[in-house]
C-alpha cells in the first residue's frame, strides 16, 4: 500500500462513500434548503442495524444491503414526518437546531442500546486482492464502487423518469411554484428524506465493512464529511455532491500518504474552510450568484423578554453568594461550580449565537484554547494561575477570532459547518503538535487554582471565585447589549444586508462580538484546566458545544441572565433527578427539540 | 468630470446581467442636487436591481455610478452609506427584534464619532471599551441621537412616537414603511433613495407619505424614488425615467413621459409589437 495508484484507489473508494452521505445532503438541501446534521447519525443507525444483521441474523450480503436501506430509510421518513414538518413555517434558526438535535438523540439511542465500544463489522466477502497496475483491489472496494455508481445511476433515473422524480426537480428549483402546480411539498419532502436515509445508511454499513470496525464516533465524522464534500460541490448540487466526494476522498489519501494517518480530517476541514472562504457557493457555482440563503425572514423568533427586577437579581446573586456559609453539601457546591463554569460559555455562546445570530457548533474549541493557554503558561512559564487565566481568555478572544473569520462571510447554516469544521481543526492541531500540546498525551500537573499567591482549594474558595468571575462577565454582557453594540449586533442578526445599508461592516462587528465571547469563554475553559489539573485534546468536545447551545435556547437566545438560568436548570436538574450520566447527553438533546418545537424563544425570551 | 454644476448622482452605461436576463442594460441617469428623480416601469424593469447597484448591495457587470464627481462603482455598501447614501427596500427591511428607537438609532450609525474614533487597526478594540466604560462623552452622543430620534420619529405624527420601544415585528405594516424611512433620514443623508415608500398603503397613508417626502424636497434633499402610483409621481418629480425589461425607454417630465407611446405599451403588455421573444426569454 505504498503506491501512488494505491493511495488514488483508495481515495476514490472513500470518496464514493462519502459521495452517498452527501448526494443525500445535496438532494435535502435542493428540496428544503436545509442541511440535515443528522445525516451522520442516519449512517450510524446504518452501521449498527448492518452489525445487527451481519453479526446476530446472520443475512447474505444482498439481504444485509436490503435490510439497512429500507430500515434506515424508515428512520429518515420518521425524522421529517416529526421532526422537521412541524417546524415549516417557523423561524429559520427552528430545523438548523433542529437537526441538531435529532442527531443528538439518535447518536446516544445507539450508543444506549449498544455501548459505545467499538465493534468488529465483518465483511461478508472473501479477503483477496486483485492486481491492478501497480496497485491493488479487493472484492470490497469493487463492491462499495458499484453500490456507488448504481445508486447514483438508480437516482439519475428515480429523478429524471419517475413523476415524484419531477416533483423532487420541481420542489428544488422552485418550492412555491411547484406547490402553486399541486405538487404536494410534503411527500416529496419525505421522499427525499427516505432516499438520502437509505443512502447514508448503506453508507454507513460500507464503511464499517470496509474498515472491520464501528463505533458511535463514526456519526459526527460522516456528517462533516458529507457536508464538505457536498459544500465543494455546491450545496443542493447533487452531480455536484458527488464530484465534491471524490475530490475529498482524494485529498484525504494524498494527504495521509504525505503526512501521516492522524492528519486525514486536517486536510477534509481545511479543504471545506479554503472553499467556503473562496467559492461559498461551491467549486461549480458560477462566480457571482445570489446568496445561498433567503433575504427576508427572521432568523430567530420574536418574543418579549421576560423582565426580571434588578432588586431580584440582586437577590438572586447574594443568595448564590452566601450559599457555601450555609450548611450545604459539598456535593451541591460541586454542582453549582460546573454550572458556573458553563455558565461562562453560555454567556459566550449567547453573544455570538443569540445577538449577533451566528449559531457556532465550535464553541468549545474556544474552551480549549483558554484551557490549554493558562495551563502551559503557569506550568512552563511560571505565570500566577489568575493571570494566567486572563491571558487564556485573551488568547480564546484573539485565536478564535481569527480562526473564525473565514466564516464572516457566511449566513446561517453555513456558518454552523465552518465553526464545526474550525472547532474540529482546533482539536486536530491539539492532537499532532506535540511540541507545544503534548499531543495525546495531554497535561498533566496543572497547579491549582490561586489568586495572590494565595491557592484557592476549598470548596468554598473555587465555588466563590467562579461565582464572582461569571457574575463580572455577565454584568459586562450586559453592559455591551446595553451599548450601541448591543443594537448593532442585534441589527446584523436580523437582517445583515440591511444593517451593512446602513454602514455597519460585518467583520468589524462579528470580530468584536467574538473577541468578547472569546475572552469569556477562554476564562472558563482556564478555570476549568486548573479545577481539573489534567486536560487532553478530547477534554472540550463537541457534546460540550451542544450542551452550550440547549442552555443557550433554553435561556432564550442573546439573553445574559437565560444563559445562567439555563445553565444552573441543565447542569442541577439531572443531578436532582440523580439522571446516570450516560442519559444526560439524551435527555440535552431531547430538551433541545421540544424546545425548538414548543418553545423557541426560550424560558426567558429572545433579546 | 469636475465641473462647476457636476450632478449629484450620474449614472453610465449601467448593466447587470443575470445568467441570459439582462435586469439593467445600459441605463445612464443623472440627479442634480436637491432634485427629485422618479423611475417607473412595469414589475420586473430592473429598478430595484438598479437601487441595489447604485448602493452597493450589487455589482454592475458594466458602467459606472459616480457620486459628486467621485467614482463610487463597486464600494462596499458600509462605504456608500458612510458617504451618505441612505435607502429604503422595497418589501420593507425593518429590525424585527430591534424597537422602534434602536432600528432608526441604527440608521444614525455612521454619525458615530466619540464611540467609534477613526483610529486604523485598533479602531474596533477602542469602539469595544469605549461601549463598556461609556465616557461622558460617549453618553451625550448617545443621548444627543436619542433626542434626534425622536424629532424624526415626530414628523409621522402619531404614527411611531407612542410605539417608540415597541419591537418592530409588532407594528403595522404601514408603520413598518415608515420606520424605515425614519431609518434612513437619521443617517441625515446627502442622496435618499426610496423604494416604493407607498406599496400596500391606503389612499389617506399616501397622501400622509407624499406630503413628507414633498417636505424632504422642499428641505433640498435629493431623492431618487420608485414608485408605482403614478399621481405621486407626476406631483413630486422634476424629472420621471421609465424603465422596461432593463432599459430605459423614456425620460423627460412627468406629462411628456406619462404620453409617450412606448410607455403606454410597456405598461399595457408587448402584443403590439415584435417584442414577444425577450419576453417568453425572461
Amino acid at each position: 500500500m505504498s503506491s501512488w495508484l494505491d493511495y488514488t484507489i483508495n481515495g476514490l473508494i472513500v470518496g464514493n462513500v462519502y459521495a452517498l452521505v452527501a448526494v443525500g445532503l445535496a438532494l435535502i438541501f435542493g428540496v428544503s434548503r436545509l442541511i440535515n446534521f443528522a445525516q451522520g447519525s442516519i449512517y450510524l443507525v446504518g452501521a449498527y442495524i448492518g452489525w445487527v444483521a451481519v453479526v446476530q441474523l446472520h443475512t447474505p450480503l444482498p439481504l444485509t444491503i436490503i435490510f439497512v436501506a429500507v430500515v434506515a430509510a424508515l428512520v429518515g421518513v420518521i425524522i421529517e414526518r416529526f421532526g422537521l414538518r412541524p417546524l415549516q413555517n417557523s423561524v429559520r434558526i427552528a430545523p438548523l437546531l433542529a437537526t441538531i438535535g435529532i442527531s443528538f438523540v439518535l447518536d446516544q439511542l445507539v450508543m444506549l442500546t449498544f455501548s459505545p465500544n467499538p465493534r468488529a463489522l465483518p465483511s461478508q466477502l472473501p479477503d483477496v486482492r486483485f492486481q491492478v497496475g501497480g496497485g491493488t483491489i479487493g472484492p470490497l472496494d469493487l463492491l462499495i464502487a458499484g453500490v456507488g455508481i448504481s445508486s447514483a445511476l438508480l437516482l439519475f433515473v428515480f429523478l429524471r423518469y419517475s413523476k415524484l422524480g419531477w416533483a423532487v426537480r420541481a420542489a428544488s428549483q422552485d418550492r412555491d411554484a411547484a406547490m402553486q402546480m399541486g405538487v404536494d411539498v410534503n411527500r416529496v419532502n419525505q421522499a427525499v428524506f427516505g432516499i438520502a436515509a437509505a443512502l447514508g445508511g448503506v453508507s454507513g454499513l460500507l464503511v464499517g465493512m470496509y474498515y472491520n470496525q464501528i463505533d458511535t464516533a463514526m456519526s459526527l465524522q460522516a456528517t462533516l464529511k458529507g457536508v464538505v464534500a457536498e459544500v465543494v460541490g455546491g450545496a443542493g448540487n447533487v452531480p455536484g455532491a458527488v464530484v465534491g466526494s471524490l475530490l475529498l476522498g482524494l485529498v484525504e489519501s494524498y494527504g495521509v500518504a504525505v503526512f501521516g494517518t492522524s492528519y486525514r480530517n486536517l486536510f477534509a476541514f481545511l479543504l471545506l474552510v479554503v472553499v467556503l472562504v473562496l467559492r461559498p457557493n461551491g467549486l461549480f457555482a458560477s462566480a457571482r450568484q445570489a446568496p445561498p440563503e433567503p433575504l427576508t425572514g427572521t432568523f430567530i423568533a420574536p418574543s418579549r423578554p421576560v423582565r426580571i427586577p434588578r432588586w431580584a437579581l440582586a437577590v438572586a446573586v447574594a443568595a448564590f453568594a452566601i450559599l457555601p456559609l450555609l450548611p450545604v453539601s459539598f456535593y451541591i457546591l460541586q454542582t453549582l461550580i460546573n454550572a458556573w463554569l458553563l455558565g461562562m460559555l453560555a454567556l459566550s455562546l449567547t453573544l455570538v449565537a443569540g445577538t449577533i445570530g451566528q449559531v457556532s457548533l465550535g464553541h468549545a474549541a474556544l474552551l480549549a484554547i483558554g484551557a490549554y493557554t493558562s495551563a502551559l503558561l503557569s506550568l512552563t512559564l511560571s505565570v500566577p494561575v489568575g493571570l494566567a487565566i486572563v491571558a487564556g481568555g485573551l488568547m480564546s478572544a484573539a485565536l478564535g477570532t481569527i480562526l473564525i473569520s473565514p466564516s464572516f462571510r457566511l449566513r446561517g447554516h453555513y456558518v454552523s459547518i465552518a465553526t464545526l469544521a474550525i472547532g474540529e481543526i482546533v482539536s486536530l492541531v491539539i492532537l499532532n503538535w506535540e511540541s507545544v500540546t503534548r499531543g495525546p498525551i495531554g497535561i498533566s500537573g496543572i497547579p491549582p487554582l490561586s489568586l495572590f499567591g494565595y491557592d484557592l482549594i476549598s470548596p468554598n474558595s473555587v465555588y466563590w471565585f467562579s461565582f464572582a468571575v461569571m457574575v463580572v462577565l455577565a454584568l459586562l454582557q450586559a453592559r455591551l447589549l446595553g451599548s450601541h453594540l448591543g443594537r448593532s449586533f442585534r441589527a446584523i442578526r436580523d437582517d445583515d444586508i440591511a444593517a451593512r445599508a446602513y454602514g455597519l461592516s460585518l467583520n468589524r462587528y462579528k470580530s468584536l462580538a467574538f473577541i468578547f465571547g472569546g475572552f469569556a469563554a477562554g476564562v472558563s475553559g482556564g478555570i476549568a484546566a486548573h479545577l481539573y489539573s489534567y486536560i487532553n485534546h478530547e477534554t472540550f468536545n463537541t457534546q460540550q458545544s451542544i450542551l452550550a447551545l440547549t442552555v443557550v435556547i433554553l435561556g432564550g437566545l442573546g439573553n445574559v441572565v437565560g444563559a445562567i438560568v439555563g445553565a444552573v436548570a441543565l447542569v442541577g436538574l439531572p443531578e436532582v433527578f440523580r439522571i446516570a450520566a450516560e442519559y444526560r447527553i439524551l435527555i440535552y438533546g431531547i430538551v433541545l427539540l421540544l424546545l425548538v418545537r414548543f418553545r423557541p424563544q426560550g424560558l426567558l425570551g429572545t433579546i | 468630470m469636475a465641473e462647476a454644476h457636476a450632478p449629484l448622482l450620474s449614472l453610465r452605461g449601467l448593466t447587470r446581467r443575470f445568467g441570459g436576463l439582462t435586469a439593467v442594460d445600459g441605463i445612464d441617469l443623472d440627479l442634480a442636487k436637491g432634485g427629485l428623480v422618479s423611475i417607473i416601469g412595469p414589475n420586473g424593469a430592473g429598478k430595484t436591481t438598479l437601487f441595489n447597484l447604485v448602493t452597493g448591495l450589487d455589482r454592475p457587470d458594466a458602467g459606472t455610478v459616480s457620486f459628486e464627481g467621485h467614482d463610487i462603482t463597486g464600494l462596499s455598501p458600509e462605504r456608500l452609506a458612510a458617504q451618505g447614501i441612505a435607502r429604503t427596500f422595497q418589501l420593507g427591511r425593518v429590525f424585527g427584534n430591534l424597537s422602534v428607537m434602536d432600528n432608526v438609532l441604527i440608521g444614525a450609525h455612521t454619525r458615530l464619532r466619540a464611540v467609534k474614533p477613526a483610529v486604523p487597526v485598533i479602531g474596533p478594540l477602542l469602539e469595544l471599551g469605549l461601549a463598556l466604560l461609556r465616557p461622558s462623552s460617549v453618553r451625550d452622543e448617545e443621548e444627543r441621537l436619542r433626542e434626534e430620534v425622536k424629532a424624526i420619529l415626530a414628523r409621522f405624527g402619531e404614527r411611531l412616537l407612542p410605539r417608540i420601544d415597541q419591537p418592530a415585528y409588532s407594528l403595522s405594516y404601514a408603520n413598518r414603511r415608515r420606520v424605515e424611512i425614519a431609518r434612513a433620514l437619521a443617517l441625515k443623508p446627502r442622496l435618499l433613495l426610496l423604494d416604493e415608500p407607498t406599496a400596500g398603503m391606503n389612499p389617506s397613508e399616501t397622501a400622509e407619505m407624499q406630503a413628507l417626502v414633498a417636505e424632504l424636497k422642499a428641505e433640498g434633499l435629493t431623492i431618487l424614488l420608485i414608485e408605482h402610483k403614478l399621481e405621486m409621481v407626476m406631483r413630486l418629480s422634476d424629472r420621471v425615467i421609465v424603465m422596461d425589461e432593463g432599459k430605459k425607454i423614456a425620460e423627460g417630465p412627468g406629462e411628456a413621459v406619462r404620453n409617450d407611446p412606448k410607455v403606454i405599451e410597456a405598461y399595457l403588455g408587448h402584443g403590439l409589437s415584435g417584442t414577444s421573444e425577450q419576453e417568453s426569454a425572461a
